[in-house]
């Protein structure tokens, strides 16, 4: 008994390490490749280089950090307000029939491979900017669109299980005192399911800035600061995606480089998501 | 505590899916008295209390049939406003509810629901309501503080004072005592004897014991029936049902 035991701990340790040290050891791989060029560069003329011409050896990101923040911000904006009130229409007011309906429909939304969304955006979405919005069509808009579709899985199911989660004594506190639902939601559910609410927004935000495929085929990905959302933009993983299979030397370094501020953000975005959550317990 | 009946329960019939859980209920509540409906775990007290001001509803499964008059008009009327219902009939659960909010804001939401918006009345309000519920001197000096950071006891006197700050008409009070202190319980104990001058209640209590200090009348459920019903002197010294007197004596539950 006592064997077998400590047979299956080794296994599951065993287990556990791999992956923990495949992460470490991609990790390690990255800042290996990247830390040189940035070395070479200059941090602040890296982060804030405003030209990005690797055949004259000119590394500065800054326009593709603005584009990714730019097109992130813009499929919270959308994204947000839609699945938060997706999740409180399905906990709070949808027939069950209905809910039992929808949640299988949301998860098969995260399921759509993000090559198929850049498809449809750029078949449907660009167009139709394009034509009544004016410009390229290729732009910032269309890809905070695409993106506010495919992080509404995330929004709403994490708001959802998070709104799930709340004892039923608040509600039915709320509702013995008199309140309407609408009050019981506005004034008790929301502000208790706050911080799952906030942890499903970074979450939500840090799967839209990591996207690629979707993107890269919708926003036009021309290097230089926007002036409107109707403008391209190159953003941090589009560029990786773009020039990878032909870089070379420090080309390739400098997307390596890349990478690595794409991490930092997103590890970021990931510990403040964990830290919110885990504050509440 | 007055002739006048407030609420009138008659044949009342309350179901869980096919499961019965209240059966045949016809039982009358006088205006300013306190009313002690005890008896066995499951007996199904809480849902009887429940009915009262409607909260069963949120339960899918359930299912009534029968009438409860509140001052005459039926509760159930199409015309009763829910809300308006849930305010003239407030409720202490046998968990505490505290709504996360502060201490303040937990007692003073039902006044600001009724339209009350003076911060010195609010505060007032507050302040005596807390008295009542023998919670103040505990927290006076930190009535900004999340209803969360109490403890399970203090939160309990807090639903107790938040219902009293609401002035319903009717207070239902289910098991308000459990998870206190023999000096709190026996605090809230003297402020219910009080406050039915103003208030008709009826309680859940905690045990026989605390039905015969607090209660003019007694009702004994059972398996969901009503078995006795009377004043508390006349149920516990001379019940009429055997069952009544097994349960006091300890025989059975
Ligand atoms: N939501 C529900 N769904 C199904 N059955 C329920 C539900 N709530 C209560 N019941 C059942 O109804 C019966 C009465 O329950 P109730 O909580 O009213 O009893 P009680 O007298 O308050 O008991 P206790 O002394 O344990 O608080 C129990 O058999 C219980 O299992
Ligand atoms: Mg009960």
């Amino acid at each position: 008994m006592k064997l077998k035991e400590n047979i299956s701990k080794y296994i599951f340790l065993t287990l556990a390490f791999s992956s923990i040290s495949a992460l470490a050891l991609i990790t390690v791989f990255i800042i290996i490749n990247g830390v040189p060029i940035i070395a070479e560069v200059g941090i602040i003329n890296f982060i804030f280089g405003m030209s990005w011409a690797p055949s004259h050896g000119e590394y500065g990101i800054f326009p593709m950090i603005i584009g990714s923040v730019t097109v992130t911000l813009g499929a919270a904006v959308l994204g947000v307000p839609i699945g938060v009130c997706c999740a409180i229409f399905l906990t709070e007011f949808a027939p069950p029939t209905l809910s039992k309906l929808f949640r299988p429909a949301i998860q098969l939304l995260a399921g759509i491979p993000s090559v198929v969304y850049g498809f449809w955006g750029l078949l449907f979405i660009v167009p139709f900017i394009r034509n009544f919005f004016g410009g390229p069509g290729l732009s910032i808009l269309a890809g905070s669109v695409i993106l506010a579709i495919m992080v509404l899985p995330t929004v709403i199911s994490i708001t959802e299980v998070s709104i799930l989660a709340l004892p039923k004594q608040y509600r039915e506190g709320a509702l013995a005192l008199g309140m309407t639902h609408w009050q019981t939601i506005r004034s008790v559910i929301l502000p208790s399911a706050k911080s799952g609410i906030v942890a499903a927004v970074i979450l939500g935000i840090g799967r839209a800035i990591g996207e690629t495929m979707a993107v890269i085929m919708v926003l036009g990905n021309a290097v230089a600061v926007p002036e409107s959302i109707l403008d391209p933009v190159r953003t941090l993983t589009t560029n990786i995606g773009i020039e990878m299979g032909y870089a070379s030397g420090t080309h390739r370094q400098a997307l390596f480089a890349t990478g690595i501020v794409l991490f930092i953000i997103i590890m970021v975005l990931n510990a403040t998501a964990q830290y919110i959550t885990r504050k509440k317990k | 505590m007055s002739e006048h009946v407030k609420i009138k329960i008659e044949d009342l019939n309350i179901f869980f899916e096919k499961k019965q859980v209240v059966h045949g209920l016809t039982l009358d509540v006088r205006a300013n008295e306190i009313l002690s409906i005890f008896g066995p775990a499951g007996s199904g007290i809480t849902t009887l209390l429940r009915s009262l001001n409607r909260l069963n509803e949120l339960i899918p499964t359930s299912r009534i049939e029968g009438s409860i008059l509140l001052d005459d008009k039926s509760i159930y009327d199409s015309d009763v406003s829910l809300t308006e219902l849930r305010r003239k009939v407030g409720m202490v659960f046998d968990v505490p509810t505290p709504l996360p909010m502060s201490i303040f804001d937990n007692i003073a939401y039902g006044p600001r629901l009724k339209g009350e918006k003076n911060r010195k009345v609010l505060g007032e309000i507050v302040e005596k309501a807390l008295q009542e519920a023998a919670l103040w001197d505990e927290v006076k000096n930190r009535l900004k503080a999340s209803a969360l950071s109490l403890s399970g006891g203090q939160q309990q006197r807090l639903c107790i004072a938040r219902v009293l700050a609401l002035d319903p008409d009717v207070i239902l009070l289910d098991r308000p005592c459990s998870g206190l202190d023999p000096i709190s319980t026996s605090k809230i104990e003297d402020s219910l004897t009080q406050l039915k001058d103003r208030f008709t209640i009826i309680l859940a209590p905690h045990n026989t014991q605390q039905a015969g200090r607090v209660s003019n009348r007694v009702a004994f459920m059972l398996m969901g029936e009503l078995i006795e019903e009377g004043f508390s002197d006349d149920v516990f010294y001379n019940p009429k049902d055997h069952r009544t007197n097994d349960y006091i004596t300890g025989r059975f539950g």
